[in-house]
């Protein structure tokens, strides 16, 4: 269903910067709408290191992580974002009146006056084996890079590839799911949760599942979809076998995606700011955390942080380009409500 | 003061540059591969968490043995070598001085 979001300031990237942007965004009164690919927001924090402990967290001797994650949330709540999650901004354009429009993957739209892009290094997508033919069969021609809805393959032949958690739970919850299971893994031995590996050995003993070590998926085949898959074992030999899926899991891998498309400047796939206020070579359009870059810039949550104040002033500035901004303490005046 | 020590990146077959690095500075193989302009996400920052900075040994001293963290995270990758590493979890010590690695592929 089509869905359509108006807001004051869009930022792109739910990580740590991206959240604190919201608080200093409510600080002026800006509503925000965060959109990320990730299900669920943190960003790297989340998704990478949840349980690492972060040291140079203003105010923090030590902090986990997830644990920043939960406390920035909470710092915004009082200002009420609203969020797009496991989405990813495919496009965007400006228009007439300055004002932004932006489309995700799935069709959301987002209306807004400025967009802050707190991307960090990217969008994570899936990484992807070195087989020639893959991205043939993607889009629902049977090359499926992550399990959304497991009903999907009810009844239908699959192999899966990995040797990770998420290739030893997919192929354990598959197993009762699909008619015909296979899992091809290039090692001999599994470093994933032990108690995963265990119950794949045991389906496998049991002739539930097809267990294939040693080997890898090399070649696709089918004809305009998939038919068939070539399993090529270490030792050379090789087996083609049917099937309706092929689901390669071999966890995330950031990647720069749609934002090195929109004209803005960029060096080394890092968008060019103006210190001032961040903001990109596209006027309303602003860029703050790892996605940036700067004479002096250093890759740290801490510089991201006053990277999204200098930013919500500039923000303000370009919407509102005839007020006049004072400068009010939370201490003073308490943290505003929306 | 600790000499520096030299590290070989193979480039191409048989093409090796020369990167010199310092090892009194507590350094990674992947923070100097970084530093000399190569093309590594390092997205974790040196955790053994992303596998960006995939590297494979190809010659000199004997390293020590990969921890748990990196074993795990070499698991998920699609494709690995003999001589596999993150070059994250290797510290530039005078004992790795004459190491020779080759880059992964970006994404692999």
């Amino acid at each position: 269903m089509p869905n359509t979001i108006s807001t004051d300031i869009c930022i792109i990237g739910a990580g740590p910067v991206g959240l604190f942007a919201v608080f200093e965004a409510g600080l002026l009164k800006l509503r925000c709408h965060v959109v990320d690919a990730l299900p669920q927001p943190g960003g790297q924090l989340s998704e990478i290191y949840p349980k690492k402990p972060i040291y140079d967290i203003p105010g923090f001797p030590e902090i986990l992580a997830g644990d920043l994650v939960t406390n920035l949330l909470k710092q915004i709540e009082p200002f009420h974002p609203t969020f797009t999650l496991g989405e990813r901004v495919e496009r965007f354009a400006k228009l007439d009146d300055g004002s932004f429009q932006l489309y995700t993957t799935d069709g959301t739209e987002v209306l807004c006056k400025a967009v802050a892009i707190a991307g960090g290094l990217g969008s994570f997508e899936p990484r992807k084996p070195a087989v020639e033919n893959l991205e043939q069969f993607e889009g629902g021609k049977g090359v499926h890079y992550m399990v959304r809805d497991p009903e999907h393959f009810r009844g239908q032949k699959i192999v899966i590839a990995g040797g990770g958690d998420s290739a030893l739970d997919w192929t354990n919850f598959l197993a009762n799911v699909a008619s015909d299971v296979t899992l091809v893994h290039r090692g001999t031995t599994f470093r994933g949760a032990a108690d995963s590996a265990e119950k794949v050995k045991s389906l496998a003993e049991a002739g539930k599942i097809k267990l294939v070590l040693s080997s890898n998926v090399t070649h696709l085949h089918g004809n305009g979809k998939l038919a068939a898959v070539t399993i090529t074992g270490n030792d050379g030999t090789a087996e083609t076998v049917p099937l309706d899926h092929f689901i390669p899991l071999f966890g995330l891998t950031p990647k720069l995606g749609p934002i090195g498309e929109w004209n803005l400047d960029l060096t080394d796939d890092a968008i060019v700011v103006d210190t001032v206020d961040y903001s990109t070579s596209l006027p309303g359009v602003f860029a703050i955390g790892d996605i940036n870059t700067y004479p002096g810039k250093l890759k740290l949550i801490l510089c991201g942080f006053h990277e999204a104040a200098l930013m919500c002033q500039g923000a303000y500035k370009y919407i509102y380009p005839d007020k006049k901004y004072v400068l009010k303490y939370t201490t003073v005046n308490g943290v505003p409500t929306m | 003061m600790q000499e520096d020590i030299r590290v070989y990146v193979e480039e191409a077959p048989g093409q090796r540059r020369e990167l010199e690095a310092p090892t009194d500075m507590g350094l990674s193989l992947m923070e100097l591969l970084k530093a000399s302009g190569y093309d590594i996400m390092a997205t974790c920052g040196g955790m053994a968490l992303c596998a960006t900075c995939h590297v494979e040994v190809l010659a000199g001293p004997a390293l020590p043995e990969p921890g748990d963290d990196e074993l795990d995270m070499l698991e998920t990758l699609p494709v690995v070598h003999e001589g596999s590493r993150l070059s994250c979890q290797i510290r530039l010590t005078p004992r790795t001085d004459g190491l020779v690695v080759r880059l992964a592929p970006t994404g692999a």
